[in-house]
């Protein structure tokens, strides 16, 4: 059995002296969709902060076995741990293409050619940004955002892929699209460190869970598992105990 | 007044308009990329002209000493942070861009004063050295409080520029330089007269704005620097430094300064400390594009330009009393017309 790619030890997050994330472990294995799931306040926007090295914090991260704390965000990124935030943060006033190019700029150095293939791949994947490419991302519909925020990450070509809130705001049909294309992209061998709060969806895409709950892992299995357990259920499933 | 002496201020209008527009773009750039509103640019202005006077006469340009000073204190805070993160594997690589690649550029410098070089040489040492000087203040003044609320950056660029004034002073002595014009061929056009200088002038800034606006608009490390304007913490998760970004902003726009420098210098008598007052008026153009508009600002800063000169022949007096007041109803239309507005996704 090979490291898992993403190690997360005794990770403690606070702000000033409100500790939101309380030594927490998680590991994600090469390969898989692992989800955190649990209600708003939990602390898993944070935890993602933390990884993604945004957020000062406590404890060990270890990707691919090399500890990361002393990386800046940027170097994170050169790494291939690439995070789709939760406000997507996308270049409002530049076009989708130049958005796009853009995920691609920790790749620089690969040449025109290499990331060229990246953007056919993208638009292969997501044909609505293609006709779209010239519109400013300002202008897109929220699904198209997400879109946009999800193609751009993937022009990076993560290795290790955190979607923070993908469904977030978006219709019932939107979120049904962008979790089959989640689906997907565990054919292309990314890792993906999945947030959610709408568990239901995310358990039914993940290979494995955890729930977190104002700040500590409450319980964590298999996605199937949890899916099925009585008390994550009730309270995330909204299914009655019987 | 008649048409003749109308054509010939609305020509050094629009002359001084042009390199004060370069001047307002460096600004716009500056406070778009890092929130930093560039006190000293005028500095660097003068240092240009002052630079290229120096070589014309033989002589070292203080340049070489400022670089220096700035290439040490840089180096030194860079092998401090690489000791204090546990990077010390990029001290060599630090010391070659912040130490090695500036004293290269004061040696070159060093080293083409005494020949007397042809100017085109002379001037390509000005812009060399003098845009050397932008990533330095920026690594030793901004970088450490890159996080900084915009006052704070503000109050640090007037000490900056103060620091700035008196190392000038120090480096490049009280007397003022004025440089050769490129050319002092004119010709007419009916009745108006056309100095071959003034065209070189515009024609330098049309190029200079053309060559920006592609860079923005087509390379990927212009589109990153908009990014990182844009949205910073969408730029770092593209993997766009701020750092990065800063320094690339702060050489970008000294070269800009370094060009106004070099284009002023035929027209007006330069003092170590005269670039405060061109800086200013760079600042009424930037002001007039809102501090976020490039075209406007370009165009408010040939306005101001015009507005300078016809005040000169009119109430020449007043011309600054006249230049500075503009802003004022510039503000108010501002703040009437601007609407407030959260940043969106």
């Amino acid at each position: 059995m090979t490291a898992p790619l993403l190690e997360v030890a005794d990770l403690s997050v606070a702000y000033g002296k409100v500790e939101a994330v309380h030594h927490v472990a998680l590991t994600a294995d090469a390969g898989r969709i692992v989800t955190v799931i649990g209600p708003n306040g939990a602390g898993k926007t944070t935890m993602l902060g933390a990884i993604m090295g945004l957020l000062p914090a406590r404890g060990s991260v270890r990707y691919m076995g090399e500890p990361l704390e002393r990386l800046t965000v940027e170097q994170r990124v050169a790494r291939g741990l690439v995070l789709v935030p939760e406000r997507r943060e996308l270049f409002a006033a530049m076009s989708v293409e130049d958005n796009l190019a853009l995920g691609a700029f920790a790749r620089r150095r690969e040449g025109e050619r290499a990331t060229k293939a990246t953007l056919a791949e993208v638009y292969g994947r997501f044909p609505r940004l293609e006709q779209r490419r010239g519109q400013l991302a300002g202008t897109l519909s929220g699904g198209e955002r997400q879109m946009l925020a999800l193609g751009r990450a993937l022009m990076g070509r993560p290795k290790l892929l955190m979607l923070d809130e993908p469904s977030l705001g978006l219709a019932p049909l939107i979120v049904k699209e962008i979790f089959a294309i989640v689906a997907q992209l565990r054919a292309t061998g990314v890792t993906i460190l999945l947030v959610e709060q709408n568990a239901r969806a995310a358990l039914q895409v993940a290979d494995y869970g955890y729930v977190l709950e104002t700040g500590d892992v409450a319980t964590h299995g298999p996605a199937a598992d949890l899916a099925r357990d009585p008390k994550v259920a009730a309270t995330y499933l909204g299914i009655k105990a019987a | 007044m008649d048409l003749s002496i109308a054509a010939l201020l609305t020509q050094d209008g629009i002359t001084n308009g042009a390199i004060y527009a370069l001047l307002a773009l460096a600004l716009v750039l500056v406070f778009a990329v890092t929130r930093v509103i560039w006190v000293p640019s005028g500095e660097f202005v003068a240092f240009g002209t002052l630079t290229l006077a120096a070589l014309q006469l033989g002589k070292t340009p203080g340049t070489v000493g400022l670089l220096v000073a700035m290439a040490v204190v840089a180096g030194a805070m860079e092998v401090i942070a690489c000791v204090r993160t546990g990077e010390t594997r990029r001290i060599p690589r630090s010391l070659l861009v912040w130490v090695g690649l500036p004293l290269a550029i004061a040696a070159a410098v060093y080293a083409l004063a005494p020949l007397s070089a042809p100017l085109p040489v002379q001037v390509l040492a000005t812009l060399a050295a003098v845009t050397a000087l932008g990533p330095l203040m920026y690594r030793i003044a901004y970088q450490p409080l890159a996080e900084a609320s915009v006052l704070v950056l503000l109050i640090v660029s007037v000490a900056v520029h103060f620091a700035l004034l008196g190392l000038g002073l120090w480096f490049f002595g009280a007397e003022g330089s004025r440089t050769p014009p490129f050319s002092s061929f004119s010709f007419s056009v009916g009745a108006v007269h056309v100095n071959l200088q003034s065209l070189l002038v515009v024609a330098t800034s049309v190029l200079l704005i053309l060559a920006l606006y592609l860079f923005f608009g087509r390379a990927l490390y212009g589109k990153a620097l908009r990014a990182t304007a844009l949205n910073r913490v969408g730029a770092r998760l593209m993997g766009v430094s701020p750092n990065f970004a800063g320094s690339l902003t702060f050489t970008l726009a000294s070269l800009l300064c370094a060009f106004c420098g070099v284009l002023i210098g035929p027209i007006t008598t330069i003092y170590y400390d005269s670039g405060f007052l061109i800086s200013l008026k760079g600042f009424v153009g930037a002001i007039i594009g809102g501090l976020a508009s490039y075209p406007l600002a370009a165009a408010g800063a040939i306005l101001v330009g015009l507005i300078e000169s016809f005040s000169s022949f009119w109430a020449s007096a007043f011309k600054e009393v006249i230049v500075f007041t503009l802003i004022i109803p510039v503000l108010l239309w501002r703040s009437l017309t601007t609407t407030h507005h959260e940043e969106d996704e």
